[in-house]
Order: C-alpha cells, then structure tokens, then sequence
C-alpha cells in the first residue's frame, strides 16, 4: 500500500484533467461517473491504508516525492505522510466525497456546465486529500488554500449572479485572512524549529518547556487560519454566504469536509496546543461563543440551507471546544460523525429543493413527508443524529464533548448545553416545518412534488445508516465497550493525553445521558405543538420585531463589518489616491521637475530640451564628486 | 568570448529586422531572430555550473587609462536574470502577431535594442560598464513609450525620462565615488570593489546613492508616481518590458552592486528601505482597489509586488534573497501574461474601463480558464510560480521582524481583493452588449497565454531548478557580504 498512497490524490486530480481539459467534449452519461469513480478509487487506496496501519500501531507510511522549496540549507520535501489521523480525515473524504459525487449526477443532471462542475469538485477533493496527506504544514496550507480557491469557484458557479460571485469572494478574502496567520504561524514555526515537517517540529516542541510564549504565538497564529476556514467568530460570516453554490457542494465542502480543516490542523498540532495553554482557552473561548451565537441565529433563519449552514457553524464550535479542553479525540469524532449525518441534511434539503423547483424559503413548504418519503425519513434520522437522540451518531460524539466541558469547567459546560439545547430547538423546527402540517407553496409546485431520482436517494439512504451506527466508533465508558478511536488515535494524540483532565466520574455520565433525553423529549413535543399542531408559521421578514429580529438579522455582523470595514477601505483607498497619489506625493514630484525646468530655462533656449539638463547634472556631480572627496 | 556572443545577438537582430520590408513576415522574422539570444542562454545554461562562481567571463580592457574594462560574465543570479529577459523578449514580439504596429521596423529595431541594454546590465563587472548599460536600456524603452504610446504621451515620458534619469546620476556618483576609493590605478571592476575598507558612514553615503536611482526604477514608494501613468500609456510591449524586466534591473542592481560592497551602509539604513517597501506593498495595494482601468490597476498591483521583493532582498537573509530572485522571475512572467490579458481586452473594448465589460466567462472559456490561473499566480496561490517566491519573500522579511512581516503580508488579503474584484467585473456576471459580441482569442493569443499558464504551474510545482541555479550564488554574495547563510 505503501507505494500507491499518492495515487489517492492523483486519482482526482486526473478525473479535473479530464473534465477540465475535455470540458463539453466529454458525454454529459460520462464525466459525472468519471469523476465520481476517481474518487471511489482513492477510497479504496485508502481502505488499504487502513488496512496497513490497523495492523501494527507503530507503523506510519511516508512518502517523500522531491525536493520542492529550498533557500540555503533550508529544503522542504512534496511528501507525504499517512498516519493515524489522516487515515481518518481519508476515509471520510473520499467516503462521504464518493456519495456526494453521485448523488451530483442526479442532481446537477440539467445543468448546462455539467462538466465543469465536477472538473471543480474533482480538483476540491485532490486538494482537500494534499491537506490531509501533506508531511509538513507547508503541504498542508498547499491543500488549504487549494480547496479556498475551489470554494470560491464552486460558490461562484453561476457566475451570471452577481450576487453569488461576490458570496464567493467574500469566502476567498475572509479565508486569505486567516491564511494570514496560518503564514505567520509558520514562519515563527520556521524560526522556532528550523523546520516545517510535523516530525521535526513535534519532536522539538516535546523538548521545551510548558507555556512558553513562542508556543502560544504559533498556536494562536495558526488558529487564526483556523478561523477563517472552521468559520469561528469572528470569521464565520462567509460560510452562510456560501450558501449560494450547489447544495451538494454546500455538504461536501462547507459541511463534510473543508470547514473541519481547521479542527484536523489543531489536532494535528495537538503536540504544541497542549503545550500552549493560554492558547487552548482561547480556542475554547472561540468555539463556545460560537457555538452559541450561531445556535441561535440559526433559531430565526427560514431558508433551509442558510439554517443548516449556522448549525454547522455552530457544531463546528463544538469540536473547538473540545479542542480547547484538550479532547482532541472527541474532537475529530464529532468531525466524522458530522460528516456523516450533516452531509445527511444537505443532501436531503437539496432534494427538497429539487422537488419544490428551487424553492428553499422554509415558510413555504410543509408536509413533504408524503410526497418525499426517502427524503423525510433520511432527514428524520439526521435530525435525530444532530440534536443528539440516542442512539443516533451524535449522541455519542455531542455526550463525549460535554463531558469533557464539564471536567473542565462548568461554566463552558452550561453554556454548551445550552447550545446543544438550541441545536434540538431549530433542527426540530426545521424538521417539523418542512415536512409536517399543510403544504404552503403555490399549486404548481404541489404538483411537481416528487421524490429525487435513485442516484440522489440511494447516497441518502448510505448515509442515513452512517448517522444511525456511526457514533459506535466512540462509545462512553459506561457502556463497557471499547472506544475504538480514541484507542485507533493513541499514536497521534497519546503524548498530549499524558496533560488531559480527568474523565468525567460514572455518575456525571449517567446524568447527562438521562437528562438529555429528557430534555430532548421535552423539546421535540414543544416544538411539535408549536409548529404542528399550532400550525404557526414563521412570520413575514418585515413583521419580525425585538429580539427576534436582531436573530433573523444574525446580531447585523455583516451589516456591522460592511460598515467599519469593507466600506472605509474602498473609501480610504479613493481618499489616498485623490489626495496622497495625486495630490501629494505626485505633485512633490512634479514641482521637482517645474523647479529645474524654471532653473535650466534660460540654458533651454540654447540647448533646446532634457538632454542638455542631463550634460549639467552629470557635470556638477561630478564636480561635486570630486570636491566631496577632497573634503574626507 | 562566448558571453559576448551571447550579448551582442540582439544587436544582430536589430539589424537584420531592418531588412524586411512586409509587415506580416516582419513580426515572424523578428521573433525568429528572438530565439537566437534565447538558444544561446540555454546553451549556456547547460554549461553552467551553480556552485562554479562567475562564469563565461570576458575581460578585456575598454579604456585603460581610467581603469575601465569591457567586463561580463555570469553567475547564477545573472544567468537567471538574463535567462528571463531572453525569454521574454520572444513572447513580448510574439504578442504583436495580431496588432497593428506602425512603423514596425524601427519597433522591432527598439525592443532589441533593449534586450541588448538589459542583458548589458545584468552581465557587467564592471561598474562604469554597468551605468552605460543601465542608462543605454532607457532610451529604446523611452522611444517605445514616446512613439507608441497613448494619448497622453509626451508629457509622461518626458517625466518618466528624467526622474530615472536623475535617479541614475546619484549611482553615478556613487560608483565613481568607489572608484576613487580603489588603489591606484583606479578601477571600476566589481572585484576591487568588494575588496574596499570603507568605513560604515562612507557606505551609508554610498547606500543613498544607489538606492535612489534603483529605488525609483523598481519604483519603491514614494518615488513611484512615474510609474502608472508610464505603464498604462506605454504601447503593451513597452509595459511588457518595463514591468517584466526593466524593473528587475533595479532590484538585481540590490543584490548585485549594494549587498556585497556596502553590507555596512545597508545595515544602517536598512530599516528604511525596508520600512519604505513594506509601506508601499500595503500603499499601492490600497490604490489598486481604487482603480477603475485595468491597466492601471495591474501597474499599482505591481508597485506592492515589487516592494515586497526589495523587502526580502534588504532582510539580508538566504530565505529573502531566495524568494526574492525566484519572484523577479515569477512577476516578470505573471506581469507580462496580465498586460497582455489587458491588450486582449483594450483590443476587443477599445477602453480600458472594467465598468465597461463583465460576463466575458459565459462567451470565451479559454480565455477565463487561463485569465483565472495565471490571477492565481499573481495572487501567490500554492502550486503556482507567485506561491513559491511570495512564501520565502514573507519567510524571510519574518526572520528580520515580525511585524514588519504582518504588515508586508497583507498583500495577501488586498492582493485577492483586488484582484478579484478586478476579475469580477471583467469576467462574471451577465453579458452585455459589448461583452456579447467578444471576439475570440486568435489562435497566436491563446498560444501566447497557454505558455504563460504553464510557467505559471511548472515553476510553481517545480520550482527546484531555478532555485538550484540561483541558490549557491546568493550564499556567495551573502558571504561578501559577511552573512553566513544558514
């Protein structure tokens, strides 16, 4: 298997080419299976992998290819590195990226510009695999800013909508600035350890001592990036933008898989996180805020998408803070099982869109669950996997986080129950809006209802099962089972456990499980009752008041950003260059060239132009040079 | 005597263009006579040794009595540098193909004329040697803008003349201020320059005289105003050759003429220069979001770029001078490929307003396919040429100081601001009347640009090559100058 792992991003890569280059020359019947079978067939490289690293936990597979960057004695390796943790990041992308490729063939079958889309899928995955798969963080950022850019293409898809093009840019500018710190963090890397190879730079941070400031800057650096690509406060608000491209892109990319790099680099780093604990509280900080603000905007919002997009930004702010605490584990377990059932709920919120002819507007739907049984059935089981039902995947992962929150202090715990409260809130209210009471489109549309072709429900279908039994890769202790990831990610996250908290005591355990299924019950029935049974509708945008409307206005950060930001920039650059460039520096200038000309006029009129000024320059330097010298 | 062979090829070229008489063969014949200089320098490249010094030297003396000596030669910062003009020059004549030149035997006549000029100034040893060439590179160059040029003409080249021109008179004085410094009898050779015992607040006067006449070539912020207006009324070859070489003759001029013989006068001043490149990365930046004409805003694009490779350069460290050599190239190729994606544009609109196009993705794919990639490289994407320059340059201004290195690295946000925006409103959207009727890119476009598109990713990929060559000659110049690379 050794030799073959870089087939596992080339396949891809090789699928773009075809798609890219042969563009409308490649049979509509064909490039959506090419591109969705290159994928299959890193998957299954990767389930080689597994297979090999399963064997014997000492073993990792590295891979150097050449020499790419070099600068003195200073040389960076293309290499790449398959251990534990990537494995895991593999098997999900390629995985969950496999079922989000067929399911695009059903979806995306009457778009015009079919072989670009996967052209731009296909090259999303390659870089998505080069992040994971990269032995340095240079490697790392090469797939970080890779998958931006095919963010930014597949936002920008269709491109005749301004509207979407600039949700596009926004996402690539909001990321360049994490990136920013991500550079930054590398280059006091860099300074700190000479080197950018994890080996290298892991094993000199084991070295140090506990606390230093460097460590805090690199690790305080680097979740800058994070930020911008795990959309935290206060660089999320691209991420609900994003919403403009194609719904499987919004579940492969901006659910799946992308938005969870930032969780996979500070795992990755867990080594200097652990060592940085200022930092790590401030990761904690960040995720809980986020957490919760998302939670609730994610209360008020009445488009389908943009309501799982906040949830994501909000469950994403789970896995920090359990990174912050210093779960890396449970960290990268709700990244898998989120994977699983929030791909779920895009997929099936796409095949609701699909079915109501491109309407998204939550309000005006309703009962969908006759004409769309798959759809409402799969939706159910995420819905359930979500809010954290047992025994639902997120359940297990959700109950690992907030254990770990309440080890480490209650005040994060209480908090982010809350937000696990608010995440049952809307996902029920979602659930319950789309799919129960009266249908409340126009007639046409309830005509056209129907359930989604066999290529889009079979992926659901996949999936749904994922959500159901997922969550057994982790179970708690209680359940005397073994925790299989926490045991498969020893060899990565083993050194940085030795400075865990505690594990939360039997009885706590047994308390939230049976608490939160209580709640959760309570939940389910008040939500049932206000939307169901009540029938109430989301009111009309304009109609909104109070506090709730600052929700549905998401607490105006973009309004508040496009104010103090975006606008005092563009007009800060029209002030400069009116009146620096070219009212002041410029005219300096040019009063320069006035004040020769006016000296040099009378000699003009002999000698007629520049040239002669040159003569007399060069002379009098030279006079100067000499008498300069004779001075010293 | 190889290297002279190689020098004087141009010459050939210009005065063999002068024998055709049509206008269509003109444009193939001179690009034809193009290869001739490019062949030779790949010749050279294969027998050149990076780790063997200078190489292919010619010394014969020019005039004796003052010490001044017709002497070349290349090591692998020249060879790079020469390589890029070589390189560039044919595909600068390639993209005349389908324009309209009028009076074209003297244009052609001019751009070899330069190609000389600049090959001149990027192989000479010696100092007065040096000025004659840097001087002799801006008349072609000032005749091209003059003669071609747009509206505006003559009021801007006028004032691009002399504020160069005066830039260049202070590293005049400074060379002959080394000069007289050398045992008797005197020299200007670059050898007995290095070997000068020159007090620190000698080389400090000395760092002023340089860095003014390089610094306003670059440009480096403040003494860039001639810089837009020249580049955007240039005819296209003349911004081509401008941006994509000329400028490097100020920032090779750096590392060449300044790191080894003043390391002292560049350690006190550097903070300036540096202060100075940084401001302007974040300065220009900034004009280029306010721009409306294309042009222009890839000219401001240009002034941050190059700030951020005099930034690398005046770190004094292996990881800046690395970048900034590999940039040098990577921006010349990026430069030329987007003025000529402007040149496609001014053709096809007749103006240079981007509130003027829009929508063009819908009507030409190839030409958004390679517009996207070769932004890609300007914006320093990873697997791209931009990438691997930018991330040293960065590295290496970090390495001298942090902050410094925060705020030069904001070119990575307002670089994909701008750009951006810049693409969007040429590109996206819904096609207007004007945009409708786009013509497609001629065959000789698309090849111009699919070449770009692939400099962009080769060297982007594999950038090692270039690296190799450039690598051992920087830690001999660094070592000149007293830093020991790591």
């Amino acid at each position: 298997m050794t030799n073959l792992i870089w087939l596992i991003p080339i396949l891809p890569l090789l699928g773009f080419l075809i798609n890219g280059i042969g563009n409308k020359n490649v049979p509509r019947s064909v490039s959506g299976w090419i591109a969705s079978l290159s994928v299959l067939g890193s998957f299954i490289i990767s389930i080689g992998a597994f297979g090999t690293l399963m064997a014997d936990p000492n073993v990792v597979i590295k891979a150097d290819y050449f020499e790419w960057l070099s600068a003195g004695s200073f040389t960076l390796d293309f290499g790449f590195l398959v251990d534990r943790l990537s494995i895991v990041m593999l098997l999900v992308i390629t995985g969950v990226g496999f079922l989000i490729h067929v399911y695009s063939i059903g979806y995306m079958h009457e778009e015009e510009d079919y072989a670009r889309y996967f052209a731009y899928l296909n090259l999303f995955v390659f870089f998505m695999l080069l992040l994971v798969l990269g032995s340095s963080y240079v490697l790392m950022f090469v797939g970080w800013e890779g998958v931006g850019l095919c963010s930014y293409l597949l936002i920008g898809f269709w491109f005749k909508n301004n509207a979407y093009n600039d949700a596009a840019k926004k996402a690539f500018i909001m990321n360049r600035i994490g990136d920013l710190g991500f550079l930054l963090g590398m280059f006091l890397i860099f300074q700190t350890f000479g080197s950018l190879e994890y080996d290298t730079v892991f094993a000199g941070a084991r070295q140090m001592t506990f606390d230093q400031p460097v460590l805090t800057a690199i690790t305080l650096l680097l979740f800058v990036g994070a930020m911008g690509k795990s959309a935290q406060i206060p660089l999320y608000t691209w991420l609900p933008d994003a919403m403009a491209g194609p719904t499987p892109v919004s579940a492969l990319i901006h659910a799946a898989t992308m938005v969870t790099a930032g969780i996979y680099m500070v795992v990755r780093s867990n080594v200097l996180y652990v060592m940085a604990p200022f930092s790590s509280e401030i990761v904690a900080f960040v995720g809980l805020l986020t957490a919760l603000m998302a939670g609730l905007i994610g209360l008020k919002q009445n488009d389908i998408k943009k309501v799982l997009a906040y949830s994501t930004v909000s469950q994403l702010g789970f896995m920090f803070v359990a990174l912050g605490v210093g779960d890396y584990t449970t960290a990268l377990f709700h990244v898998v099982t989120h994977a699983f059932f929030k791909a779920l709920l895009f997929l099936c919120a796409g095949s609701v869109i699909h079915a109501m002819g491109g309407e998204q507007d939550i309000r005006k739907m309703g009962g969908l669950k006759k004409a769309l049984p798959v759809t409402h059935l799969t939706f159910l089981i995420g819905t359930l996997a979500i809010a954290g039902a047992p025994p639902f995947a997120g359940f297990f992962s959700k109950d690992e986080i907030l254990a770990g929150a309440w080890t480490h202090s209650y005040l994060i715990f209480g908090i982010l129950a809350i937000s696990a409260i608010l995440t049952a809130v809307y996902m029920f209210r979602l659930y319950y809006l789309t799919f129960h009471g009266e249908f409340r489109g126009s007639k046409h549309q309830q005509e056209h209802l129907h359930e989604s072709p066999i290529s889009m429900t079979i992926p659901l279908m996949v999936l749904a099962v994922l959500s159901t039994v997922g969550g057994f890769l982790g179970m708690p202790e209680i359940f005397h089972m073994p925790h299989f990831l926490n045991n498969f990610l020893e060899p990565v996250t083993g050194w940085a456990d030795l400075y865990a908290h505690g594990h939360a005591s039997h009885t706590f355990e047994y308390t939230l499980i049976g608490s939160s299924m209580v709640l959760l019950i309570v939940i389910i029935y008040l939500v049932y009752n206000k939307y169901v049974k009540d029938a109430h509708v989301p009111k009309a945008d304009h109609l909104v008041t109070g506090f709730q409307n600052v929700l549905a206005n998401k607490f105006y950060v973009d309004e508040f950003y496009n104010t103090f930001i975006t606008k005092p920039l563009n007009v800060l650059s029209s002030f400069s260059y009116n009146w620096i460039e070219k009212g002041f520096i410029d005219r300096i200038v040019n009063s320069f060239g006035y004040l020769t000309n006016g000296a040099s006029g009378v000699l003009r009129l002999v000698q007629s132009g520049h040239i002669g000024l040159y003569i007399i320059a060069m002379v009098i330097a030279v006079i100067l040079m000499f008498v300069f010298k004779m001075i010293i | 005597m190889l290297s002279l062979l190689m020098i004087l090829l141009p010459l050939v070229g210009m005065l063999l263009i002068r024998m055709v008489s049509d206008k269509k063969s003109a444009a193939r014949v001179a690009l034809l006579l193009s290869f001739l200089p490019l062949a030779a320098t790949i010749w050279h490249a294969t027998m050149f040794d990076p780790n063997g010094g200078m190489q292919f030297v010619f010394d014969k003396w020019w005039v004796e009595s003052m010490g001044i000596s017709f002497k070349v030669g290349m090591d692998g910062l020249s060879l790079l540098m020469v390589l890029l003009t070589n390189v560039l020059v044919p595909i600068i004549i390639f993209s005349t193909f389908d324009r309209d030149i009028v009076d074209f035997k003297n244009f052609y006549s001019l751009i070899f004329l330069m190609q000389f000029a600049l090959v001149g100034v990027f192989t000479s040893l010696d100092g007065f040697l040096f000025y004659i060439f840097w001087e002799l590179a801006l008349l072609p160059i000032w005749f091209i803008c003059l003669l071609w040029g747009g509206a505006d003409r003559i009021r801007i080249t006028l004032k691009f003349f002399i504020y160069t021109l005066s830039g260049s008179l202070f590293m005049l004085v400074a060379l002959i201020y080394l000069y007289l410094q050398t045992p008797l009898p005197h020299t200007f050779s670059l050898d007995s320059f290095y070997d000068l015992a020159l007090t620190p607040s000698q080389q400090g006067w000395i760092f002023w005289g340089f860095f003014l006449a390089f610094a306003i070539k670059i440009p480096i912020f403040p003494l860039h105003t001639w810089q837009p207006d020249t580049y955007t009324n240039a005819p296209t070859q003349g911004t081509m050759l401008l941006s994509g070489i000329m400028l490097k003759m100020g920032l090779y001029g750096i590392i060449r003429w300044m790191v080894p013989v003043i390391p002292a006068g560049i350690a006190e001043w550097a903070w300036l220069a540096m202060g100075l490149s940084v401001v302007g990365i974040v300065y220009a930046s900034a004009m280029a979001i306010a721009q409306k004409d294309f042009k222009r805003l890839i000219a401001y694009s240009s002034i941050a770029h190059v700030g951020l490779i005099a930034a690398g350069i005046f770190s004094m460290n292996m990881m800046g001078m690395q970048g900034a050599v590999f940039q040098m190239l990577s921006h010349g190729v990026n430069a030329v490929g987007l003025f000529f994606i402007a040149d496609i544009l001014i053709d096809r609109y007749g103006n240079r307003e981007m509130k003027d196009m829009g929508g063009i993705a819908h009507v030409s794919s190839p030409f958004a396919i390679t517009f996207t990639i070769i932004l890609l490289g300007s914006v320093a994407l990873p697997l791209t040429n931009g990438f691997v320059g930018e991330f040293m340059l960065l590295n290496g201004v970090f390495q001298y100081s942090g902050w410094l290195a925060l705020f030069a690295g904001l070119t990575v946000i307002f670089g994909a601001v701008y750009m951006l925006r810049a693409y969007q409103r040429i590109m996206l959207g819904e096609a207007g009347e004007a945009s409708k009727s786009f013509r497609a890119l001629t065959s000789n476009e698309k090849i111009l640009l699919y070449i770009i598109v692939a400099l962009v990713i080769v060297n982007g990929v594999y950038p090692k090559p270039l690296l190799d060559i450039a690598g051992p000659s920087l830690s001999a110049i660094l070592a000149k100058a007293g830093v020991v690379s790591m």
